[in-house]
């Protein structure tokens, strides 16, 4: 489904992504762990398609696609969704109409007629009991005014309604409560299925108890160092980063 | 310096004109009011059209404006086939009662001066000098100092007609009532109206007030507005700007408070060539409520200058200033904000706001908030923000499938929806809506019929995305 391969990032002639390389299938669960600083959050901002840092050299293949040529609107239409680890505010535009209007925009790209009101309303319902959100947070301006954990949340809630194929988690689990943080897992868990992938970026072992990775990787200084199964998190968590050096 | 001969050239063509013409200028007046317009006279004979010299004026250029051979319309407008279709306004639900003028005459059918059920006058002004010379010996020039500039000083001096508006006490008068004024030139045309709005004690009022250009001749409008708002009366009062690019108007609105009253007061330019509008209000009583918004949308070398004054006098008295603008191109924008607070108006609650989005390199804003207090007891705040569509949030809503232009035009529409949502007469509001998404969309056309017609040949805009339900949270 994505394959990274080689990958030189940098912003303002400083190197952030050194050569990275990344193969992820449809059904699997990647979890990508590193120190602060290291890229995870460039990395993801690269598959959605922010245009502020350079691509020096390398290149990304979605769905057999170049990726890196795609306004970021068209690969969310193809599928891409991004929970962003610092959501933005918008103040002015609700929630309900900015996802009403992004799930049109999709449809349209496919082919489809607007979804009507009822089923959208429908839907909505649905997702908000999914995700345990508050009926009065969706008529809300989007994150403005919301406590870190409502941000976090109202990622995944927007990711439980766009349903896409591949779907970047960017420290979703940050400063949720451990309630919150099942609500999220529950989210994950109830979209996969074997056609879409989920790459979740963490610092925690705990939030992968609940969504079982496939593959942990450790980036680190612009690479991926280590690729290992779940048990790779628990290393982490006992031993840090500093043995991975050398 | 070139333009200044010109400027001077108009000046004495208007000031010979208003000679030969004084006959029908004071036609109706008493003594008194042609006294005032005396005085305004020499006023303007010794300041002329205010220029960049003047600090007010300063990023505000008059000169191409003042460029034009005007003539001025001291007679109404003759004949005037399809008088209906010029004014009728069609938005759906929305019952105002029309008030029209014409180059700044009021256009009437029947009698010039109408009592509604409820008693209030409505119609010509020229007719109010002559039928009620008491309430108008009280209220005229009054308020707005006889003009603080060239231009007001003009209008006083010369203006025959407008519109006048009495509420009397107590009356809470049911539909809107819409002032349309529409500069008709068959020739580059130099128009003055002057509009008087008293509201007595305890009543309440709904103006819906447009300007509008019926042609692409150029026309420069300089209106001068005086309102008295009584004791614990309210007056809600939404403004509209769309005329033509080659088209300047020169509004300015004394609004006098008193005690107790409340102003909400929304001024919306979508279009102009150069647009100033000058808003003062005067808080002279206390308990006084008044809330002042504006929005501008300019492009292509269109100029808006919006300036506001507000006058605290007596003490615990709210007043509000918000303003924001979208500049594409190379428009220009101008914001001069004021709050004085005298000594006496302990408890003052002040805040003035004016936020900008240029989205070129080419476009200019400058902003200029400004408090002068006298009190101790007193909050006051302000401030100015000047900046691009967030990239970030532009990020964001890509990220989510929306277009890039898409996502432009909501943060756009977003940003000006807080003032938009101000806008209380529904239908209004939906109007306007639609007319600012148009408008952000270069779609909205300076139609040759009231600025409410725009888009009555066709269906209200749809956008791609929809829009609907997009709501500021409160
Ligand atoms: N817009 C930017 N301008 C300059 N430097 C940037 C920018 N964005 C990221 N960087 C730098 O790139 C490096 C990687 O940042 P990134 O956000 O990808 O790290 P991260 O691995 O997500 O860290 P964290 O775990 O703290 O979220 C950091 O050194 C950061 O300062
Ligand atoms: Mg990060």
């Amino acid at each position: 489904m994505l394959s990274i391969k080689n990958l030189k990032v940098s912003i303002n002639e400083k190197e952030i992504l050194k050569g990275l390389s990344l193969e992820v299938n449809a059904g699997e669960i990647h979890a990508i762990m590193g120190p602060n600083g290291t890229g995870k959050s460039t990395l993801a901002s690269i598959i959605a398609g922010r245009d502020i840092f350079n691509v020096d050299s390398g290149e990304v293949i979605y769905k057999g696609k170049n990726l890196l040529e795609m306004a970021p609107e068209v690969r969310a239409c193809d599928g891409i969704f991004l929970g962003f680890q610092y959501p933005v505010e918008i103040p002015g535009v609700s929630i309900t109409n900015f996802l009403r209007t992004a799930m049109n925009e999709q449809r349209k790209y496919r082919g489809l007629e607007p979804i009507t009101a009822k089923e959208f309303f429908a839907k909505m319902e649905e997702k908000k009991k999914l995700v345990e959100i508050h009926s009065k947070l969706t008529n809300r301006s989007v994150n403005e005014g919301f406590s870190g954990g409502e941000k976090k949340k109202n990622e995944i809630f927007q990711m439980a309604m766009l349903e896409p194929e591949l779907a970047i988690l960017d420290e979703t689990d940050s400063g949720l409560d451990i309630d919150a943080l099942k609500i999220v897992a529950k989210g994950v868990n109830s979209l996969r299925t074997e056609n879409n992938a989920f790459i979740v970026i963490t610092h925690y072992q705990r939030l992968l108890d609940y969504i079982v990775p496939d593959f942990v990787h450790v980036l680190y200084e612009g690479k991926i160092v280590k690729t290992g199964g779940k048990e790779l998190a628990f290393e982490l968590e006992e031993k840090g980063y500093e043995w991975l050096k050398n | 310096m070139q333009p200044l001969v010109k400027n001077n050239i108009l000046k004495e063509k208007i000031i010979g004109l208003s000679r030969e013409n004084r006959e029908d200028i004071i036609g109706y007046d008493t003594p008194d009011i042609t006294k005032i317009r005396e005085q305004a006279l020499s006023k303007f004979v010794d300041l002329g059209f205010p220029d960049q010299s003047v600090e007010e004026w300063r990023n505000t250029n008059l000169d191409n404006a003042l460029s034009y051979d005007y003539n001025l319309a001291f007679h109404p407008v003759k004949k005037i086939t399809n008088i209906e279709s010029i004014f009728k306004c069609n938005v759906p639900h929305l019952n105002t009662l029309l008030l029209p003028l014409l180059n700044g005459w009021h256009v009437f059918m029947g009698e010039a001066l109408k009592t509604l059920e409820d008693g209030t006058i409505v119609g010509s002004f020229a007719h109010a000098i002559k039928k009620y010379p008491e309430i108008i010996g009280r209220h005229f020039s009054k308020y707005s100092g006889a003009g603080k500039n060239g231009l007001e000083a003009l209008n006083t001096a010369i203006a025959q007609d407008g519109i006048f508006i009495y509420v009397p006490e107590g009356v809470e008068v049911k539909s809107p009532i819409q002032i349309v004024n529409i500069i008709r030139p068959e020739s580059n045309i130099f128009v003055q109206a002057r509009n008087l709005i008293i509201l007595g004690k305890n009543s309440k009022l709904t103006l819906v007030h447009c300007d509008d250009s019926y042609n692409l001749l150029p026309g420069f409008s300089n209106t001068v507005t005086e309102v008295f708002i009584g004791e614990n009366a309210k007056l809600n009062h939404n403004k509209l700007q769309n005329i033509n690019n080659d088209s300047t108007i020169i509004n300015s609105t004394y609004f006098h408070q008193k005690s107790n009253s409340k102003l909400l007061y929304n001024a919306i330019s979508l279009n102009g060539g150069l647009i100033r509008n000058n808003t003062y209000v005067k808080l002279n009583g206390e308990g006084c409520e008044t809330n002042i918004l504006g929005l501008y949308l300019m492009d292509k070398t269109q100029h808006i200058d919006n300036y506001t004054y507000i006058d605290h006098v007596k003490p615990n008295c709210n007043s509000k200033k918000l303003f924001k603008g979208i500049l594409d191109e190379k428009a220009t924008g101008v914001f001069n904000g004021h709050v004085h607070v005298r000594r006496d108006a302990q408890n003052t609650n002040a805040v003035q706001k004016n936020q900008n989005i240029l989205l070129t390199d080419t476009a200019k804003i400058d902003t200029k908030p400004f408090l002068e207090i006298y009190a101790d007891d007193v909050k006051c705040s302000h401030g100015a923000t000047v900046g691009q569509l967030n990239t970030e949030a532009l990020f964001y809503i890509r990220s989510r499938g929306i277009e890039e232009r898409n996502a432009e035009l909501l943060l756009m529409y977003a940003f000006a929806a807080e003032v938009i949502n101000h806008i209380s007469i529904d239908a209004l509001r939906d109007r306007i809506d639609d007319m600012v998404k148009k408008r952000l969309r270069g779609e909205l056309s300076v139609c040759d019929q009231c600025v409410l017609h725009c888009s009555s040949q066709e269906q209200p805009v749809q956008f791609d995305i929809d829009m609907s339900l997009l709501k500021t949270n409160n």
